[in-house]
């Protein structure tokens, strides 16, 4: 093993689809590009669902490839407390339709695809915390196999993932409110009965309070089924893993499975945070809270915001500027990308936290009865307002 | 806090979730530095009940 590197110029913390995507575009524009992962193999264990969209990532270069696409779904569908059943298909979806992957090897994707392009990947590598001199950033205190090391770089970019700690080494504000965060559990399981080929969400205050579950069929009789329930309506140490116990054993079908692999972990649902820059530091994907925090996905706006801060960092490479006033580069871009979508889909989740079992049964109704030839958040609020008008007050403005 | 190890999954939930930035996990190791106010975050967003407040 050759000495590690302890210097470059865009040193990028997680090796994420968020952090591989800002070292492969970083290094296409010419920086000298350092990615470390403090895990000794990318992509896993894996701690996701698997589901995306499919209409993004072609616009990022990323061509689906059977090594990772597991199953194309045939859509979404919606259960309200009462078991009534929205269906969003290809034909009404447009760009919701999508597929559920292997995460490990997409993640391994890449990463490889960023190292192709020229970075260097360091792994079994963590961020202890940042170095500073004059007030600055200058780089990253870093460990790997039991030696510990300083690495300079101008910039740092933090890709650490929900569990972030970059961004408040540099004094950017994301911690959370409870409220705002979802305890997830999921179990892949086999062998049990599926009845669609499409990506499936339960809603209801019994099946789980502030939150939802998910099944997400990987072939046809395999399925990760998860559960996010929001923290501030845990009464119990554990609570998420009641809940999806309770759910799969009131479902025959699921229950008839095995759970051949358990993921744990969190999810931000807050709106999107004020900063996620400083001199010489942006914070990308789940590190900057980019997750969609009415799906609880994250994987698309890791990509595109990675895409955004890895030319940001290859410009202000360039212009020897790593100053929070360039970097208002990156946080102009991902916000125009993807930030009033942001905003639109946690005003949905709150309003959805407010309603009632009988009137989720009612809303869900409309939608299956609305026949909607196009699903979007407007299309949706429209076959709301013209049964139940009350329900959609709040969002008259979008109307 | 203290951690049972035979139910902590290593998923990172509290140590984002921490509003003290005061948990750090490497690995499979989680560990909690003298920043923790004892607040109790992390007890509820852990998903599977590895946390709880210790007695000292
Ligand atoms: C249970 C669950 C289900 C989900 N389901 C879906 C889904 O179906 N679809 C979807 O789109 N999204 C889903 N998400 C969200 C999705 O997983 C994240 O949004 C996505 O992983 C974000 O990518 P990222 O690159 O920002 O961070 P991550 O993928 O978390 O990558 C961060 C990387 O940084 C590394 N790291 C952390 N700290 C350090 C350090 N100090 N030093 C070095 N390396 C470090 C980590 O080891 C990790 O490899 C789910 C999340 C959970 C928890």
């Amino acid at each position: 093993m050759i000495e590690m590197r302890r210097k470059c110029d865009v040193l990028v913390v997680g090796a994420g689809p968020g952090g591989s995507t800002v070292a492969r575009y970083a290094s296409q524009a010419g920086a000298d590009v350092l990615l470390i992962e403090k895990r000794q193999e990318v992509g896993s264990p894996v701690r996701c669902g698997e589901g995306i969209s499919a209409e993004w990532i072609e616009k990022y270069d990323i061509h689906p490839d059977p090594s990772w696409t597991r199953n194309k779904v045939d859509g979404a569908r919606v259960f309200s407390p009462n078991g009534t059943m929205f269906t969003v298909n290809a034909e009404n979806a447009g760009d919701e339709v999508g597929y559920v992957i292997e995460r490990d090897a997409f993640d391994r994707m890449l990463a490889e695809r960023a190292v192709r392009a020229g970075a260097e990947l360091k792994l079994k590598t963590a961020a202890l915390g940042i170095v500073k001199k004059d007030g600055k950033v200058v780089g990253v205190k870093a460990e790997c196999m039991g030696e510990r090391f300083d690495i300079e770089a101008p910039i740092v970019v933090g890709a650490d993932g929900y569990e972030s700690q970059v961004g408040r080494w540099a004094g950017i504000d994301t911690t959370m409110d409870p409220k705002d965060v979802q305890s997830c559990l999921q179990y892949r399981m086999v062998g049990l009965e599926l009845t669609g080929n499409f990506v499936d969400f339960y809603l209801g205050s019994k099946v789980v309070p502030g939150g939802y579950i998910w099944s997400f069929p990987k072939g046809k009789d395999e399925a990760n089924v998860g559960i996010g329930l929001q923290v501030s309506m845990v009464k119990e140490p554990g609570d998420a893993k009641k809940y999806l116990d309770k759910f799969i054993a009131a479902h025959p079908n699921i229950a008839k499975g095995q759970t051949v692999e358990m993921v744990a972990g969190a999810v931000s649902v807050c709106a999107p945070i004020d900063r996620t820059v400083a001199d010489g530091v942006m914070l990308v994907g789940d590190a900057a809270r980019q997750i969609d925090p009415l799906t609880g996905g994250g994987i698309a706006n890791s990509v595109k915001a990675g895409k955004v801060a890895g030319e940001v960092a290859a410009q202000a490479i360039e212009a020897k500027d790593y100053s929070a006033g360039f970097f208002q580069r990156y946080e102009k871009g991902w916000r125009a990308i993807f930030e009033n979508k942001l905003y639109r889909d946690y005003m949905a989740k709150e309003k959805l936290l407010t309603l009632s079992d009988e009137t989720l049964d009612k809303l869900v109704g409309a939608l299956a009865e609305g026949q909607l030839t196009k699903v979007s958040t407007l299309s949706v609020l429209q076959a709301i307002k013209r049964k139940y008008p009350e329900l959609v007050k709040e969002f008259e403005s979008m109307l | 806090m203290k951690v049972e190890a035979t139910k902590c999954m290593h998923c990172g939930a509290c140590v984002g979730t921490c509003p003290e930035n005061a948990i750090f996990l490497y690995e499979v190791a989680l560990t909690f530095n003298d920043d923790c106010t004892k607040c109790g975050t992390c007890v509820k967003t852990c998903p599977v009940g590895a946390i709880s407040m210790d007695d000292d």
